[in-house]
């Protein structure tokens, strides 16, 4: 077994897990706020942290690349409220564009 | 990825989920398309990646795991950074709850179609999540992603190099994309600096995937958060 299958079964039991915990848990007691509170902000923090590994993450440590190029780009059209079809879009042809020029 | 349930009536049935999810769908689907890309670089078969979209069905935490899988950063922060992300589908469980009935192995599987973005498409008047709605937008999100799974694993390799195409960039932006509508209130604004600078502190020195677990201490921003900007 592969490290792609123990990353896919891993993962996929996890989250149906995840998935029906409230809906089968519901009449037990919810947990509290102060949990809530902390898992709620959960999602803004990893997110930000994969924005940041994502655009600038390297084998090795980083690298300041055409990626950035498209990462701006997608910012200018996140600002706009493009869909996310459309900020995908952009900041790809950005980087090919960096990329084809650096 | 959200818009307003606007022309809905005040008996949505599943069709009405279903138009509402629809331009949503196309982007989950291309999504899917990238995910497949992404995963078949990183060294997954295409059944494992369809698989993986049928099972896990969470785009964020899905790129994350083959990203982290695709730079070497090996199975246990591939995994635990997934498990991680998709953490916040215990909340967002608990408050769907009360829309989904039936014995436990219904709920069980229609607990399954909640995803942000139906979880978000159904949020009705006063935060009720409608039912029918729900599963609506879930089903049309559950079948774009998939397809758009199968569809880029099969013959993602058709693309060439992603790189020349600037598709390594679609994932930071895919992540931005998704952080601007988490980033509501002051404490998620510390969580996401909190949680962006700890990885840029930590990136040069540690393996992938390690920088992004210890980001996820940012969440306990959240303790400042209590009863204040709750949802």
């Amino acid at each position: 077994m592969t490290a792609a299958w123990v990353v896919v079964a891993v993962v996929g039991v996890a989250t149906v897990g995840i998935k029906a915990a409230g809906p089968l848990a519901v009449a037990r007691r919810p947990p509290s706020a102060r949990v809530r509170a902390v898992l709620d902000h959960l999602a803004p923090a990893l997110l930000a942290a994969l924005v940041v590994t994502e655009a600038v993450g390297a084998p090795g440590g980083v690298a300041f690349d055409a990626r950035l190029a498209g990462l701006g780009a997608a910012a200018a059209a996140v600002a706009l409220r493009a869909p996310i079809l459309l900020v995908v879009i952009v900041a790809a042809a950005a980087t090919a564009v960096a990329r084809a020029l650096l | 990825m959200t818009s307003s349930p606007d022309r809905v009536g005040e008996r949505p049935g599943y069709l009405d989920g279903m138009r509402l999810a629809l331009p949503v769908g196309v982007a989950v689907g291309v999504f899917g398309v990238s995910f497949g890309v992404l995963a078949r670089a990183a060294g997954m078969s295409p059944l494992a990646a369809v698989l993986m979209s049928a099972t896990t069905f969470a785009g964020s935490a899905q790129t994350a795991a083959v990203s982290i899988l695709g730079a070497g950063g090996g199975l246990v922060a591939a995994t635990t950074t997934a498990v991680l992300l998709n953490l916040r589908y215990g909340p967002i469980g608990l408050s769907a709850a009360p829309a989904l009935s039936g014995p436990w192995w219904r709920r069980l599987l229609q607990a399954q179609l909640v995803v942000d973005e139906s979880w978000a498409l159904s949020q009705r008047d006063g935060g009720r999540i409608d039912p029918s709605l729900l599963i609506g937008a879930g089903t049309i999100l559950y079948v774009g992603w998939i397809a758009g799974t199968a569809a880029g694993a099969i013959a993602g390799g058709l693309l060439g190099d992603p790189r020349r195409l600037g598709l390594d960039a679609m994932f930071p932006a895919i992540f931005l994309a998704l952080l601007v509508p988490q980033v509501r209130s002051r404490s998620r604004l510390a969580a996401a600096l909190g949680g962006a600078g700890i990885a840029v502190v930590l990136l040069p020195f540690a393996g992938a995937g390690v920088p992004i677990l210890v980001a996820s201490l940012a969440c306990l921003a959240g303790l400042w958060s209590r009863g204040r900007d709750r949802r």
